[in-house]
């Protein structure tokens, strides 16, 4: 990757000579990018003056042109729900008194890898991002999440965090927070639930996070990469930004590809570029693809032909019916069994439920069951039934997403895999099961 | 004036309370008995949910019916000076200090009970079900008081009733218990 | 059952009652499948095999207002709520 020099100055810059790398223009080696090497890549901190000194009407109107800026952009939220950060920032200003930013860089995700590496390499854009957003929302309070049993990187994050309060740069204190790394405790509302000083479990909706989320203050929770994009249209604007991507889904994204793919990992892309180019960025396939998991595992399978098309954004993918969710693309070859797959991950996503709603303890495990019956028992010709007659008991019936993510993959599967699940329940579990498993489930030998 | 007079000197209002006491004490046994079923999900055919904790609510009310008629009447009556202030107030009494005072717990404690379940949807759930479990100290204490302050105990028929209410709570926990050994198959 | 119940529905629409109509919603996480919410409104409410109820998103029917209410309050864990709005 080139870095291209730039002369930092807010609003004014030289043309980039390519529109990639942005996020991970100043990750040059494999090691993290020091204050030093980030303010060289990108400038300083464009933070104005007005966040320091007490002067509230200038910093109102600061803080609205930064809003603006980032509404123009159009970012939206790198998270999986794809809501318009923009519109979030205003909500949360708009909230009475004080107001918090929480950043979420927990990636319960299993298959997904971006979050981590971003705060590897380039963990001052991230902290950069935050800070704006707490300048923007008006905040006292911010918190930057991850897992806590991943010392190594809150190591990394302190000794940054640390770096830039020794060079004064950010205004509110940044709290480097570890969380668990169960896949329900990087939901929104357990993270809320657990800076409140509660378990880390999600909490069922009102009040909403950005109306009174921690310490009953607006609440701007977002993922990182979010806020990194954010450190970015700060100091070049949203023209800029748009420049990159394509007008429904404008600028970049971090996704992760893997599964049979030469060079499975995470890679900086244009919204927009067709799956294919981006399956091309990590290699290209290894093998004749199947399906492709979009999304994750709160994602969509599609076959193949049809996803070799389909422009990498979240309208792109929901004009096909799937999702973009984190940016995950997972290529399953020929050779594997998708049943066998989903059943595998939904398993996985039965066991790590909260285990507070009724319909998502009894009902992801009964789905576990059936998905397990079709993919590697089968033949008794039912299974596809049941688990058409369980997804509507448990699709929106509990208090997160959590179920509603294993009952979307489970129909994609019956979707996508429909001529095998055809033969799976009638004749029994293809020879193809027996493939040592591809997508990575926690707690499972590892394909990383 | 002749009637008045002996209606507060003679020995109705004395015969008033013991009653309502007794009936204070069937009615408080029966809501017992009822919330503990209910705490334990009993149901049958005839005996939906919804009426098992509907009859625990009515007849709790109705308890408090006859405690105010109990307390009521000891208070007017002038055999025994017992004020007011000592229904509410636990140990307040020069008279039979300690079984009176019992009484006055219980008697706090059964408003205490009622009030909060009244205000549920207003107090939230986790206050009042704290709350709640004070109805198994409520119950004993009532009994006590009964035992101890009741002027019934050489009464045969009292005594068996005494036990039996007494054996219908200890039957019911009993039932609860054991039916919470095994993790039922309903989500906790 | 529903059938019969969004019929009514759609019958007071049409007769143009009142404009204000209750909905019922189910906190999850405080539902304990004690199933009192089914007894009291069979017409209106089910339950999924394990025992947890399945409430419709539309207007509770006229007829049963009164008894929406009963159930919101008589929840053993207060997790039926019910919430007003207009038709």
């Amino acid at each position: 990757m080139t870095i291209v020099a730039t002369i930092p100055r807010l609003g004014h810059v030289e043309r980039r000579t390519s529109r990639l790398p942005r996020l991970l223009a100043g990750a040059a080696g494999r090691g993290p990018a020091g204050l030093n090497q980030h303010e060289r890549c990108f400038g300083a901190l464009p933070l104005p003056d007005v966040a320091w000194n007490g002067d509230k009407a200038a910093a109102r109107r600061a803080l609205a042109r930064l809003i603006d800026e980032v509404e123009r952009s159009g970012l939206t939220g790198r998270g999986g729900a794809g809501f318009p950060t923009g519109r979030k920032l205003r909500a949360v200003a708009a909230g009475a008194g004080p107001a918090v930013v929480v950043a979420n860089g927990s990636e319960g995700e299993p298959a997904s890898r971006k979050d981590r590496l971003l705060l590897l390499r380039a963990p001052h854009l991230v902290l950069d991002g935050i800070t704006l957003a707490a300048f923007a929302v008006g905040a006292t309070e911010a918190y930057l999440v991850v897992h806590g049993i991943d010392s190594k990187l809150i190591a990394r994050l302190e000794g940054a965090v640390r770096a830039r309060e020794v060079a004064g740069i950010d205004p509110v204190m940044i709290e480097v927070v570890g969380i668990d790394d169960r896949y329900v405790a990087s939901e929104q509302t357990a993270i809320v639930q657990y800076l409140n000083g509660g378990p880390g479990l999600p909490t069922f909706a009102p009040p909403r996070a950005h109306e009174r989320g921690v310490a009953n203050r607006p609440t701007a929770v977002n993922n990182i990469e979010t806020l990194a994009h954010m450190a970015l249209i700060a100091r070049y604007g949203h023209a800029w930004f748009r420049e990159a991507g394509v007008p429904a889904a404008p600028g970049t994204a971090l996704v992760t590809v893997s599964g049979a793919v030469l060079r499975p990992g995470v890679y900086e892309i244009e919204l927009g570029t067709p799956i294919s180019e981006v399956i091309g960025l990590a290699g290209g396939p290894a093998e004749r693809p199947q399906a492709i998991l979009t999304g994750g595992y709160f994602g969509t399978w599609l076959p193949a032909e049809v996803a070799w098309t389909v422009p990498m954004s979240h309208p792109g993918l929901r004009s096909v019916g799937a999702a973009m969710g984190a940016g995950v693309l997972i290529v399953l070859p020929d050779t594997s069994c998708g049943l066998a797959e989903t059943a595998r991950v939904v398993r996985y996503l039965a066991d790590e439920g909260a285990g507070q709603c009724g319909p998502c303890i009894f009902g992801l495990p009964a789905l576990a069951d059936a998905l397990a019956d079709l993919a590697c028992h089968g033949g008794r010709g039912d299974a596809a039934r049941r688990i058409a007659g369980l997804i509507p008991l448990i699709e929106g019936r509990g208090a997160c997403r959590h179920p509603d993510g294993a009952t979307q993959l489970a129909a994609s599967a019956l979707k996508a895999f429909g001529h095998d699940a055809h033969w799976h329940d009638v004749g029994g579990p293809c020879f193809t099961v027996r493939r040592p498993p591809l997508l990575p489930v926690p707690g499972a030998a590892s394909a990383w | 004036m002749a009637a008045v007079s002996s209606f507060l000197h003679g020995p109705f209002l004395w015969y008033a309370t013991r009653a309502a006491g007794l009936i204070t004490l069937i009615l408080l046994t029966a809501g017992m008995i009822l919330g503990i079923l209910n705490a334990g999900r009993f149901a049958s055919r005839r005996w939906p949910r919804f009426l098992v904790q509907g009859l625990h609510r009515n007849l709790s009310l109705l308890a408090l019916a006859f405690l105010a008629l109990h307390v009521g009447t000891t208070v007017i009556d002038t055999y025994t000076s017992i004020g007011l202030q000592a229904a509410f107030v636990p140990f307040a009494s020069s008279y039979k200090r300690f079984w009176l005072g019992l009484g006055a717990v219980a008697c706090d404690l059964t408003l205490t009970l009622l009030v909060t379940s009244l205000l549920r949807q207003h107090i939230g759930h986790r206050l009042w079900r704290v709350v709640h479990w004070a109805g198994y100290l409520c119950w004993p204490v009532a009994v006590a008081h009964g035992l101890g302050a009741g002027t019934d105990h050489g009464s045969r028929w009292v005594l068996a009733l005494t036990f039996a209410c007494i054996g219908g709570v200890i039957g019911s926990v009993a039932y609860r218990a054991v039916q919470a050994i095994p993790a039922r198959g309903v989500a906790r | 059952m529903l059938h019969r119940a969004t019929a009514a529905v759609a019958a007071r629409a049409r007769g143009g009652e009142c404009l204000v109509s209750y909905r019922l919603k189910v906190n999850p996480i405080m539902c304990k499948a004690h199933g009192l919410c089914a007894e009291l409104l069979p017409e209106f409410i089910d339950r999924d095999p394990w025992g947890y109820p399945i409430v419709p998103d539309e207007p509770v029917p006229h007829d049963l207002e009164d008894l929406s209410r009963r159930a919101a309050a008589t929840c053993p864990t207060l997790a039926l709520i019910v919430s007003k709005g207009r038709r």
